[in-house]
């Protein structure tokens, strides 16, 4: 007998139409300011954003916020100082009592507030959605104005896991009330670099 | 046998006319909160017809690209199954986690299990599955189907949610509110994600030329299950391909906004490679699809990203509710899916629309779902699955429109509309009087008027 | 110009008013109008109950009936759309077809092909516009709310040119009455579920009238309407644009 494979490939070879060809995607961007959009957006979807001239004014501003918290930071060599952990968990579960996690985002994208992050910026993958509260640091200068642009740059990149992330995790599903800390990081704060 | 009726569930669902407004209100919100989003792009308009052409793409070479995700997605380390039909499906589901001596499991959302009905199969040899995102959770505890594909408690108040909680989730009887229940739910499934060894989640697109998968949340739901278990389970209908990566651009900008006015949903997961010392098995699903592929009038349905847009939007979804579709998917898009999976117990689905084509211009791939519904229609009229009556009125209808003698014939009470029309009896028996008054009668028809003043 | 004039059975039957005003509007426009005494229906009532294939001798009539003029123009939507999507036959295809792009709903004619700029109306009343769903989304009379791209009105903008009127705004401005044909008794609870409410968005902006380019959907309204004895009248979009 034939496999269900081998079946339900001759079933769509049977049925499929004949070919079309593949669109380019030409879709033009708009003009706009991307770190003034990208800010807007993230604020519109429940993300803060917070200016920054260096890592200084990062470790300033975190000196005060998170004396107390549990602190996991992700492949920031610049603010290794401030880490909890003295060694990468094994375990992804290890990482369930973690407060603040901050970690670095490859690039943003302006229309939609996303950043884009890749599993070797991050001890674990679940890092940024088991952390009750999520920190990323960000360039200016990586912004790109859509998610063609933002495809563009990842290109042929190889990665185990990668994600778009938008703001903290939320939920709309009693009643269509906006509630934020579904199941991932209840809040999301950008700190964007403007080198 | 009587089969259950579109009709008469919407007529039960409107007995409470307070509660449609309400379903009604909920839904149009958020069809304006889509229709914000979608105006801020200019692009919007070449986006949807992108994304249409580019799944016309995906189904004219599917067998191809089919191959092309398996071997690379084998060469990323995951492992690909072929499930034929629902059952083939759940059977795989299954042995996975026995091979594993996993009894408990936990899932993120996928129409497609719906569809297939894992749950039932995987409780009835032993499995516990616990659902995760919050509505689905929810529906769940109510031991309902989910009503909407993106909304899956939309039909819910927030009072029965409380209860539901109260009663299964220990909170104090009469809280209400969504804060409170949704934070109790967090903590409630966060013990779950710790302590489950195996999550199953959809997929919302793969692409072919990596063999990664896109998994898209608000909650973050499936990433906790994925990223804390040692296997993922990614059950994927095999229409969800997309050629190239860069293909993503286009469906991510289209999806959420279409389905809630987001600009992107705020987790858009890209499942490449497993973790070392786990699993990644993806499940491609046919059940039907390539049946679909085949019907020339009905492929195009296959383009579907279930964003939920033509419920939200659908004047009548939004006054009999998803559950009156007595399908997995409820809606427009449901109505041109199920007579597919079973024409006789689906066939009141086409007929439960006016036709009035929201459905068609909100789809952000295009599918021109309403001329399906037409369609459907007439194949579900032809393979005799029309009720008797009706067969027999249509026939006299047909040959008194193609007599002029037969139209005119019989003075004003014995004329065509007098005798066919829904408007035309003045009694109970009447759907039309229930609500409504007939147009008074006039005196003379246009046809008598003009005989007597345009005489040549 | 020879225009052939197709009026709908149920216009035919229930409001010779609406069809009436068409052919004297017509006549005030300088067009020579000729009404076919042995029309009957377009066959949509059975095509969208999904018997399109026992509409064949309907559709042999309608072509025999409206060949050879330079134009058909019917006060309705969705009859129009009806003849341009599913109007065949296997003797006559070619005449079907020049039926097909020869036929006009009304309002598209009158802006579209008579080209008409000001009209000597006069209806000094609040009005609200119902956007019959089949010539809304089906003919493009009117831009549709889903969309990106820029509004327009053909009917709105022929009401514009009326004196003294007034429209109303609403709050939904294209959804659906929910009368569909038969849909409008095999759905009932949903029919006039969606009949009510854009009843109450039309009332609550302080309409006098509702008009729009469908009777059908107006009828549904208006059984509506009279059942709870509201003063609010309906009239087809030529009644307004007739009226002196």
């Amino acid at each position: 007998m034939s496999t269900a494979r081998e079946r339900i490939l001759n079933a769509v070879r049977a049925n499929q139409p004949a070919s079309t060809p593949l669109p380019e995607i030409i879709i033009p961007a708009s003009e706009i300011d991307l770190s003034t959009k990208f800010t807007e957006t993230l604020n519109n979807i429940g993300g803060k954003v917070i200016a920054v001239n260096n890592y200084a004014d990062i470790l300033n501003y975190l000196e005060e916020a998170t004396a107390t918290r549990l602190l996991n930071i992700s492949s920031i060599p610049e603010l290794q100082q401030l880490r909890t952990l003295d060694h990468i968990p094994r375990m992804p579960h290890s990482l369930q009592d973690t407060e603040l996690a901050i970690i670095k985002a490859k690039f943003g994208v302006a229309e939609n507030g996303a950043v884009w992050i890749t599993e070797d910026l991050l001890d674990q993958r679940v890092l940024p959605f088991i952390c009750q509260h999520l920190m990323v640091v960000l360039d200016a200068s990586s912004i790109v104005a859509n998610m063609h642009q933002a495809y563009e740059k990842i290109g042929m990149e190889s990665y185990g896991y990668g994600a778009f992330i938008a703001g903290p995790s939320k939920t709309a599903d009693i009643e269509q009330s906006l509630v934020l800390g579904a199941h991932g990081s209840r809040s999301m704060t950008i700190f964007l670099i403007n080198a | 046998m009587h089969t259950i009726d579109h009709a008469e569930l919407a007529d039960v669902f409107n007995k409470d006319e307070a509660r449609v407004d309400w379903h009604d209100e909920t839904l149009w919100w958020i069809r304006q909160k889509r229709d914000k989003a979608v105006n801020q792009l200019p692009e919007w308009e070449l986006l949807r017809e992108t994304a249409s052409k580019i799944k016309e793409n995906v189904l004219s070479n599917l067998a191809g690209y089919l191959e092309e995700f398996e071997g690379n997605a084998q060469k990323n380390g995951i492992i690909v199954h072929w499930a034929a039909d629902a059952k083939e499906h759940n059977q795989i589901v299954l042995n996975l986690l026995k091979g594993k001596g996993i009894n408990k499991m936990v899932k993120s959302k996928s129409m497609l299990t719906e569809e297939c009905h894992l749950n039932e199969h995987l409780e009835h040899n032993g499995i516990e599955v616990i659902d995760s995102d919050l509505g689905e959770r929810i529906v769940q505890l109510a031991k309902e189907p989910p009503s909407h594909i993106v909304l899956p408690c939309i039909h819910k108040k927030k009072e029965e949610i409380g209860d539901l909680f109260h009663e299964y989730l220990g909170t104090p009887a009469g809280n209400a509110d969504p804060q409170f229940l949704t934070e109790t739910a967090r903590q409630h499934l966060r013990e779950v994600f710790l302590t489950r060894r195996a999550a199953l989640t959809g997929v919302n697109f793969a692409v072919a030329e990596t063999g990664e998968f896109v998994v898209c949340t608000n909650e973050g739901n499936a990433d906790m299950g994925a990223h804390l278990s040692e296997i993922h389970i990614a059950s994927m209908g095999m229409e969800k391909l997309i050629p190239k990566r860069e293909n993503l651009g286009v469906f991510l900008r289209l999806l959420t906004r279409s389905a809630t006015g987001q600009p992107i949903t705020t987790y858009s997961s890209h499942f490449s490679k497993p973790r070392s010392g786990t699993e990644i098995h993806v499940i491609i699903v046919d059940n039907g699809r390539s049946q679909q592929l085949g019907r020339p009038d009905f492929r195009n349905s296959l383009k579907c990203i279930r964003c939920g847009s033509c419920m939200n939007t659908c004047p009548v979804y939004r006054r009999s509710g998803g559950h009156s579709y007595h399908n997995a998917i409820a809606g427009p898009i449901g109505a041109i899916l199920a007579p597919n999976l079973d024409m006789e117990k689906y066939a009141d689905l086409p007929f439960a629309s006016t036709l009035c084509g929201s459905c068609s211009n909100v789809c952000p791939v295009k599918i021109d779902i309403h001329q399906q519904l037409y369609k459907w229609r007439q194949v579900i009229v032809q393979k005799g699955y029309a009720a008797t009556g009706k067969k027999a009125a249509m026939k006299m209808m047909s040959l008194t429109l193609a007599s002029p003698t037969a139209y005119h014939l019989g003075g004003k009470a014995g004329r065509f509309v007098m005798k066919y029309a829904p408007i035309a009896v003045n009694n109970k028996l009447n759907p039309w009087y229930k609500q409504r008054d007939m147009p008074e009668p006039p005196k003379e028809s246009f046809g008598e008027w003009y005989t007597k003043n345009r005489k040549a | 110009m020879n225009v052939g004039l197709f009026i709908p059975c149920y216009v035919d039957q229930f409001y010779p008013n609406a069809a009436i005003a068409t052919l004297q509007l017509l006549e005030k426009l300088g067009v020579t109008v000729t009404y076919p005494k042995n029309q009957t229906c377009c066959g949509q009532p059975m095509a969208n109950s999904g018997f399109e294939h026992l509409t064949g001798g309907c559709n042999e009539l309608f072509i025999k009936n409206f060949s050879g003029f330079d134009y058909i123009v019917a006060p309705s939507g969705s009859c129009v759309l009806h003849i341009k999507e599913h109007l065949h036959s296997r003797q006559h295809e070619d005449e079907a077809a020049d039926i097909s792009s020869k036929i006009y709903e009304l309002s598209a004619f009158l802006t579209d092909v008579l080209k008409v700029e000001s009209l000597p109306s006069k209806f000094p009343f609040r009005v609200g516009v119902h956007q019959s769903c089949h010539g809304q989304r089906g003919l493009h009379l009117s831009q549709m709310s889903e969309l990106v791209a820029a509004p327009f009105s053909k009917p709105g903008s022929l009401l514009q040119m009326v004196k003294g009127i007034e429209i109303v705004p609403l709050n939904r401005i294209d959804e659906c009455c929910g009368f569909g044909g038969t849909f409008c008794v095999a759905e009932e609870a949903v029919s006039a579920k969606m009949g009510k409410d854009r009843i109450e968005d039309h009332l609550e902006h302080g309409a006098e009238y509702i008009t729009g380019v469908d009777m059908s959907c107006l009828m549904h309204m208006e059984g509506l309407l009279n059942r709870r004895g509201s003063k609010v009248k309906v009239l087809h979009l030529a009644e307004i644009l007739n009226a002196d």
